[in-house]
């Protein structure tokens, strides 16, 4: 199995953000290549939601620059991020409860439709049409996530590693150039973790999208990532191959501890 | 008139071109496949398969769910002459070395990637295995495996030579014959090796429009294929019959959808074993546990009334006014929308067979209006041999032989059958097929039993499992194991039992609880439990077993012939009985022979009047891992009756 790794499709250079006195992220600089799966790892509290989140727009970092597809962002905003082909998911899922599973990865299509509110409730003329251009897209990601059974089900009564699933749909309707995945297999079991560790390999495999994720679960980040960043209190500590990363001093130290 | 599957498919494609033959539910929606188009993709497909070198007479696999696609594939190797065997997707790799190598298969047709890893995984040992032809390419795309290729790419090599040979296949077509081999089915069998039953054009199609006849079948039924296609029922009902009658086959969007596509199909026809029914009663059930106090006394109420007036509506006997207007008003508020929610709102006919069903929940489909009927036959009669027919539908027989079909008893009480769709041979096994064929063509069914008064065929259990207690109080009595386990297996809280009693002096049980049914059973009693072994150990779960063991023993005491077939003492196990270990067949029937070697210490517990017995056992995962369990079995004496005498 061979796949085709391309140029820096994101490069994040001396980022740092602080909330008050707190330093979250102190000169962050790491890149991420066309086709890879990139992960950020670190113990608790180490500043990897946040580090997402300023790719994101959430978070504007105070200094440093984003640099994505050859432009260069002081900060991000995160409509245009969305615009540009980057999708996330949640860590504490923020799905619409009481909506079916098939609306919810319907609103992932919303920057996609054209056509004007009041065309939309009267489904008349381009709306039409463009509605089942956009069901059609969804229904395919139904097949591939295999939650044809959930279709019509209210996603607050699905199990949580199903809601998952759902989320990454969600992410996956906006057809993403990069797909940003916050902690994509936190509270699941083995069997769950490894459906959903197949589901992120098959995107990056069939659909060619970046994937960067979050991830504490250490076996499926080294088993699934092409390249690790590593953060501890806010810096970056190792940056490499699983291989790498896993014989680095600073790494063992961070995770086992040392004496003081 | 005989005819070929191939050349019945070129019939209704050219009488009807535009009728729906297939639908499979794709994207959300339902997409029809013409007869006319069917025909073409067959055509393509054979043309694809013969470039690649499948020859006449040669065995072809295929291996996959319900898909039009893997049935035009083996329409397609008929075609040519060469035989398709379906084999079962859910088999293990190493279960599917045996019939490849049996049938010296060089052509596979797979489903996905996860049957193509299983043959890439089998293929050191099956080197004549050339070509892997897969329907799904998702997850694929990276693989380099010579032999490897998608159907798509073998349809488009298939159209240029079609188009290039106009006449190709249809000559093919021609060439065969009704008596040519058409398909091999190989049977799971309780012990030693699988063995491939051969079936030609012939005998699948003449048994095909037997049943079709007898039960007035059209063009109009609509079917939902969602059985395992190597199972021969599933293939009489969504191909030979398919072909036979030219109805619709529906083939659902996935395993896990078949509920919800049950219900929008609404199928006329339909087809299931008992663990099916038993499986949706118990849904139906449990959900109305959990309904509101209305409903759940409107539910109880009238299935009171169904109970009293459904069957015998249904078999057309005289029923008081006031029953009848009660039944109707059940009708309108209870059955109807039961019957739509199940998904059975059009079935006409509803058959069930592979196992005994129980009485109660055989009666319970028909008092809510179902037409649910019984059928005996299996792989090697092409399934029919009886049915029952409309108005005399019930639990304890299997029907009539039906046209065609000549039924005697031998003097061991074991069931002979002549008719037309009996096997040819077991392929290359000439030994097994003298076993069970007589010369002047009876063919031995192992199966023991007698023709009632009524003429309705009647199923004790297996020949060779039929045995007689020996030593105790009740030497000598007969002990048939499978009729003992099925009684327990009518009680929900038991999906499967194992007995032993043959050549000993009582007789012993090991129990699996039904996860589901004792798993709600326990939450409505605020029973803690950690999972299946924790559950199935409870002193509450053993208490309840024993009340179905003992209902069972006085049940078996008023039974003249059974009454010394007692259950003596009885364990749950902690882990459930599992194909994939063994223990199961692959149509879920016990290895009563296998489970007694794999679990000797419990059986010697069980005999040597234990309390309790330490047991690890390992188990199989379906990704090929395997891990163990243990546990401590606790084992229970039970109650026995004293036997009623009849009019002694």
């Amino acid at each position: 199995m061979s796949k085709k790794i391309g140029d820096v499709i994101l490069d994040v250079k001396n980022i740092s953000l602080s909330f008050g006195g707190v330093k979250a992220l102190s000169d962050i600089s790491f890149n991420v290549k066309e086709h890879e799966i990139r992960a950020i790892i670190g113990p608790n509290g180490a500043g990897k939601s946040s580090m997402l989140n300023c790719i994101n727009g959430v978070y504007s970092p105070q200094q440093g620059s984003i640099t994505f597809r050859g432009q260069t962002f002081k900060h991000m905003n995160s409509h245009q991020v969305a615009v540009m082909g980057v999708a996330r998911t949640f860590q504490n899922l923020a799905l619409f409860k009481g909506m079916s599973v098939l609306d919810n990865i319907m609103s992932g299509r919303n920057l996609k439709i054209k056509s004007n509110l009041l065309l939309q409730a009267l489904r008349i003329g381009p709306a039409e049409k463009e509605e089942i251009m956009h069901r059609e897209a969804v229904e395919k990601i139904i097949d591939f996530l295999e939650i044809q059974a959930y279709r019509k089900t209210p996603v607050g009564q699905l199990p949580y590693g199903l809601q998952k699933r759902v989320d990454l749909g969600r992410a996956l309707a906006m057809e993403p150039q990069v797909l940003l995945l916050d902690e994509p297999m936190a509270g699941m079991n083995v069997e769950e973790k490894q459906d959903m560790c197949r589901f992120v390999l098959d995107v990056n495999d069939e659909f060619g999208t970046t994937v960067v994720l979050i991830e504490h679960d250490m076996g499926v980040v080294m088993d699934i990532s092409d390249r690790v960043v590593v953060l501890d209190y806010g810096k970056k500590i190792g940056d490499g191959t699983p291989d790498e990363v896993r014989n680095n001093e600073d790494v063992i130290r961070a995770y086992l501890g040392t004496s003081h | 008139m005989q005819t070929t599957f191939p050349r019945l498919l070129l019939k209704h494609a050219a009488e009807r071109p535009g009728d729906a033959a297939m639908r499979e539910k794709e994207y959300g929606i339902w997409q029809a496949h013409s007869w006319a188009a069917m025909a073409q993709l067959v055509e393509h497909i054979a043309c694809g398969l013969h470039q690649l070198g499948l020859g006449r007479g040669e065995h072809m696999v295929v291996i996959g769910a319900n898909r039009p696609r893997l049935y035009a594939t083996m329409l397609a190797a008929q075609s040519l002459g060469a035989i398709p065997i379906p084999l079962y997707q859910d088999a293990v790799g190493a279960e599917c070395i045996f019939p490849i190598n049996n049938a010296d298969v060089r052509f596979a047709l797979v489903e996905d990637q996860e049957q193509v890893d299983k043959l890439l995984e089998i293929r050191g040992q099956c080197p004549q295995l050339a070509h892997i032809v897969y329907d799904d390419p998702r997850g694929l795309r990276n693989y380099a495996e010579p032999g490897l290729q998608s159907l798509d790419a073998l349809l488009e090599t298939g159209k240029g030579f079609a188009a290039a040979q106009p006449g190709f296949f249809k000559a093919e077509v021609e060439k065969a014959s009704p008596d040519d081999v058409a398909a091999m089915f190989f049977t799971s069998g309780t012990t030693g090796n699988p063995k491939g039953v051969v079936h030609t054009h012939n005998t699948l199609l003449d048994r095909a429009r037997a049943g079709a006849d007898f039960d007035r079948l059209t063009s109009r039924e609509e079917v939902l294929a969602y059985l395992p296609p190597a199972w021969i029922g599933q293939n009489i009902f969504s191909y030979s019959q398919w072909l036979a009658c030219g109805y619709v086959v529906n083939c659902p969007e996935s395993a896990s959808t078949v509920t919800i596509d049950l219900k929008e199909v609404g199928p006329t026809y339909y087809f299931a074993p008992p663990r099916i029914f038993e499986g949706l009663l118990t849904t139906v059930m449990i959900r109305m546990e959990d309904a509101g106090r209305l409903k759940r006394g409107m539910f109880h109420y009238f299935m009171g009334v169904a109970k009293r007036a459904g069957p015998a509506l249904m078999d057309g006997k005289p029923v008081a006014a006031l029953d009848r207007a009660l039944y109707a008003l059940g009708g309108l508020l209870v059955y109807g929308p039961l019957r739509n929610t199940l998904g059975f709102s059009r079935v006409r006919v509803a058959y069930t067979a592979g196992e005994a069903i129980g009485p109660d929940l055989f009666t319970f489909y028909r008092s809510i209006g179902i037409n649910l009927k019984q059928l005996y036959g299996s792989t090697e009669t092409a399934v029919f041999v009886c049915l029952q027919p409309d108005n005399q539908a019930r639990a304890d027989t299997v029907g009539v032989p039906i046209e065609g079909v000549q039924i005697k008893v031998a003097e061991n009480g074991e069931i002979l059958v002549k008719s037309a769709g009996l096997l040819r041979e077991y392929y290359k096994n000439p030994t097994a097929t003298a076993e069970v064929l007589s010369a002047d063509g009876w063919y031995r069914t192992s199966d023991a039993g007698f023709l009632d008064a009524s003429g309705h065929l009647k199923i004790i259990d297996r020949v060779k499992d039929v045995g007689r207690i020996k030593g105790g109080a009740n030497d000598g009595a007969m002990f048939a194991p499978k009729y003992v386990e099925n009684k327990l297996k009518f009680f929900p809280h038991i999906k499967e039992a194992v007995a032993y009693g043959d050549g000993r002096e009582k007789v012993c049980v090991m129990i699996n609880i039904d996860f589901d049914a004792v798993g709600n059973w326990a939450e409505r009693r605020n029973l803690p439990y950690a999972g299946y072994t924790d559950l199935a150990q409870k002193p509450e779960v053993y208490q309840l077993i024993q009340e179905c063991v003992e209902k069972v023993n006085a049940d078996l005491s008023v039974d003249a012939l059974l009454a010394g077939s007692q259950i003596s003492r009885f364990l749950v196990l902690h882990k459930e009985l599992d194909a994939d270990d063994g223990e199961l067949t692959r149509t879920n029937k016990v290895r009563r022979g296998f489970i007694a070697e794999k679990y000797q210490p419990l059986i010697d517990a069980l005999y040597g009047g234990k309390a309790e017995q330490f047991i690890e056992t390992t188990v199989k995962f379906e990704d090929g891992r395997s891990g163990s369990v243990s546990a401590t079995l606790k084992i229970s004496d039970t109650r026995t009756f004293e036997p009623v005498k009849a009019a002694a």
